[in-house]
């Protein structure tokens, strides 16, 4: 059962290989989208067996593959959206490669061996490289060219380190192995420095994969450049992915006894991220690169709340499943409203509220939501994080993290508020596109999530996150 | 079998600076192509009794890293016409010396490390570390396309150095696995290199610069 997970997804994209209608082979994707819910849904509710070997699906590996597969679902339903809209282009690859990335980002979730773990994520970020190259022009083309080179360097980095990490079991007089359970076992005899070596290797390597500054360089051109849909499961699929094997990294550095070096580390990344992004959110024209800062600004509050240690992991946890569905809001809304207008950049695009009423309202609350304001999700968990780093007695991050908060909000809230409101000028980037019901109606499900999400938890996610929570602070 | 597993090192951190020196893209490929055959047949020096997966590991590593990615890139190059790398960031001559003085570092700091391995002696650590800084170098101060793509192999092919270490803990299929990765990586990036040469009519990546704040 577990297997299908992965299995299902590749299936689909081989189908979509052989398929020879463009005009059909986009609806396998929802059958895709709403398979793999239920069977993630099976998995997570029946008690099936989900321990084998190389491949256990524990309470974190759930909490993500239940991010990944919701924001999918959604994800799907405006893929065809979007694949209608471009009927005239060949679509065989995206949907191939679309359904491939969710079958191998399946398998990153229950990897408990590094190198099943490295392997499953370089491939996605193989398979997602034609997803940004969809639009086949001289910049979609840099953009994917410096995604698969930054990424590919990053990865490989991560294999040394991965290499590095099993070293310093042999270093330490441990049989050799990658298995994550025998290295959190036999943790506190890894070799000091071979460990922390790997560390900081693994958090380069992985860190590239999320998009933490300074590694973000690829990040907003190929958000920039590829299409919503594909803006949407980079941000919230493949970085929550990323994310989960730094958490296993994390875990192994916190049985060794390292954590106060491996929190050092995070903080500043973290906190390094959110600035950085603060600083190119301000007067940013562009309303995809906006949202790719928006992104590595999330990215860095998820690495502050790992390096806050145990006070900030609920805060920290819940923000992963926060931050995928508000990104699936704003992704996809930004794309109905670079369609209508013909353009991203809000010299053109203005008015957006008049032109398309449900997709403005819907970018409006969106980064209301993203930015931390109540009554939304992130709110909550971002709230979690701060109070984390006060209970840890860390007033000076707690103080950091406010003012980059309100940096971003004033940044984005700048953009926003341009694009949605106002009068469109006359004749500028008018196209007969407006909203649909297949293209508005996955966001507001999404968006009905978010504000769900932030009035009440429903208790069976509570209790996901809370063993999440346990599985990472190493209690059985 | 340590003075052969040395020798062979030595040889692999000579191939290095050929690529660092020579301004031909085709005999850069074949270098590192040479160099894919060696990390193939090092594997079978370290082990004691061959069974049937270190054979079929070793062979396929021989197969992709020997002959099929480098018949992509030759594919590539001859799609692209071109001949020669343009003249670097830091030139040949220069860039050689860099990497023969980042080889001895590598020697001089990570030779004192203690092995703890079967292999004590071994240049195995010292070779990875000095491959791998070669291949940022080619990867940072070159600018064809071709020629960034081959400094990403050779900084795999330092990784996979390291790998020897850890026979024991990679099973086939992830051993597999990362080599798929690898083929699979190389070809859908020399499909992007053949878009970026028909786009922009060049391999030159200073042409890739209109995505910027």
């Amino acid at each position: 059962m577990l297997f299908l997970l992965v299995l299902f997804p590749l299936a689909v994209a081989a189908l979509a290989l052989v398929v020879p209608w463009d005009r059909w082979r986009p609806l396998l994707l929802p059958l895709l989208g709403t398979g793999h819910l239920v069977l993630t849904i099976v998995v997570l509710v029946l008690p099936l067996r989900l321990d084998y070997d190389w491949v256990v699906l524990d309470a974190l590996g759930k909490l993500a593959l239940l991010c990944i597969s919701v924001l999918y679902f959604f994800c799907s339903y405006s893929a065809v959206a979007y694949l209608r809209y471009w009927k005239d282009r060949p679509n065989r690859i995206f949907t191939a490669c679309f359904s491939g990335l969710l079958g191998l980002l399946s398998l990153v979730v229950m990897s408990h061996h590094l190198g099943l773990l490295w392997v499953a994520i370089e491939g996605s970020t193989l398979i997602s490289a034609p997803l940004i190259y969809f639009n086949r022009n001289k910049l979609s083309i840099e953009a994917t060219w410096k995604y698969l080179l930054v990424g590919s360097v990053g990865i490989a980095l991560a294999l040394l380190g991965t290499f590095f990490l099993a070293y310093s079991a042999l270093s330490g007089g441990m049989q050799v192995t990658l298995s994550l359970d025998e290295l959190i076992r036999g943790a506190p005899g890894l070799s000091k420095t071979w460990l922390r070596a790997a560390f900081i290797l693994l958090l380069v390597g992985y860190g590239t994969k999320m998009g933490l500054a300074p590694m973000h360089s690829w990040k907003p051109d190929a958000y920039g450049e590829s299409s919503g849909v594909v803006g949407a499961v980079f941000a919230g699929a493949i970085t929550t992915a990323a994310f989960l094997a730094l958490l296993r990294v994390y875990q192994i550095c916190q049985a060794a006894g390292e954590t106060a070096f491996a929190s050092l580390l995070l903080l500043i990344l973290g906190t390094l991220s959110m600035a950085v992004a603060g600083l190119f959110l301000i007067g940013q024209k562009d309303l995809k690169r906006m949202l790719a800062y928006s992104s590595v600004e999330h990215m860095g509050i998820l690495t502050l709340g790992l390096g806050l240690g145990k006070t900030a992991f609920f805060g920290t946890l819940l923000h992963v499943v926060n931050n995928t569905v508000t990104k699936g809001v704003l992704f996809l809304s930004v794309a109905n409203i670079q369609r209508a207008f013909g353009s991203k950049s809000i010299d053109v695009v203005r008015g957006a509220f008049r032109r398309l009423p449900v997709s403005g309202s819907l970018l409006l609350v969106g980064f209301l939501a993203i930015t931390g304001s109540p009554p939304f999700a992130p709110f909550v968990s971002e709230f979690a994080i701060l109070k984390g780093a006060l209970d840890a007695g860390n007033f000076f991050l707690a103080g950091l993290f406010l003012v980059l908060l309100l940096l971003v909000f004033i940044g984005m809230g700048n953009t926003v508020l341009k694009a949605v409101q106002g009068r469109f000028p006359p004749g500028v980037g008018d196209t007969s596109y407006r909203d649909t019901l297949l293209s508005t109606a996955p966001v507001v499900g999404l968006m009905a999530l978010v504000l769900l999400l932030g009035v009440s938890i429903p208790p069976p996610l509570r209790t996901l996150v809370d063993d999440a929570v346990r599985t990472l602070e190493g209690q059985p | 079998m340590n003075d052969l597993l040395n020798a062979l090192l030595m040889i692999m951190l000579v191939l290095n600076l050929f690529t660092l020196g020579s301004s031909r893209l085709v005999t850069m490929i074949r270098i590192v192509a040479v160099q894919g055959i060696l990390l193939g047949v090092l594997p079978l020096l370290l082990h004691e009794n061959l069974s049937v997966p270190v054979l079929i590991a070793a062979g396929s590593a021989i197969v992709l890293k020997g002959s099929a990615i480098p018949a992509i890139m030759l594919r590539a190059l001859r799609d692209a016409q071109i001949k020669r790398e343009i003249e670097p960031l830091i030139g040949f001559l220069p860039s050689l010396l860099l990497g023969a003085l980042g080889t001895a570092v590598a020697l001089l700091f990570f030779g004192q490390l203690e092995v703890v391995n079967q292999h004590p002696g071994s240049f195995i650590i010292p070779t990875s570390m000095a491959t791998i800084f070669v291949g940022f170098v080619l990867l940072t101060t070159r600018f064809k396309a071709i020629s960034q793509v081959l400094g990403y192999l050779v900084l795999e092919n330092g990784i996979f150095v390291f790998s020897l270490l850890l026979i024991e803990a990679i099973p086939l299929v992830v051993e597999m696995g990362m080599l798929l990765d690898l083929f699979v990586g190389i070809f859908v990036i020399s499909i992007i290199t053949n878009h970026i040469n028909r786009a922009f009519s060049s391999l030159d990546t200073r042409k890739l610069v209109s995505l910027k704040e």
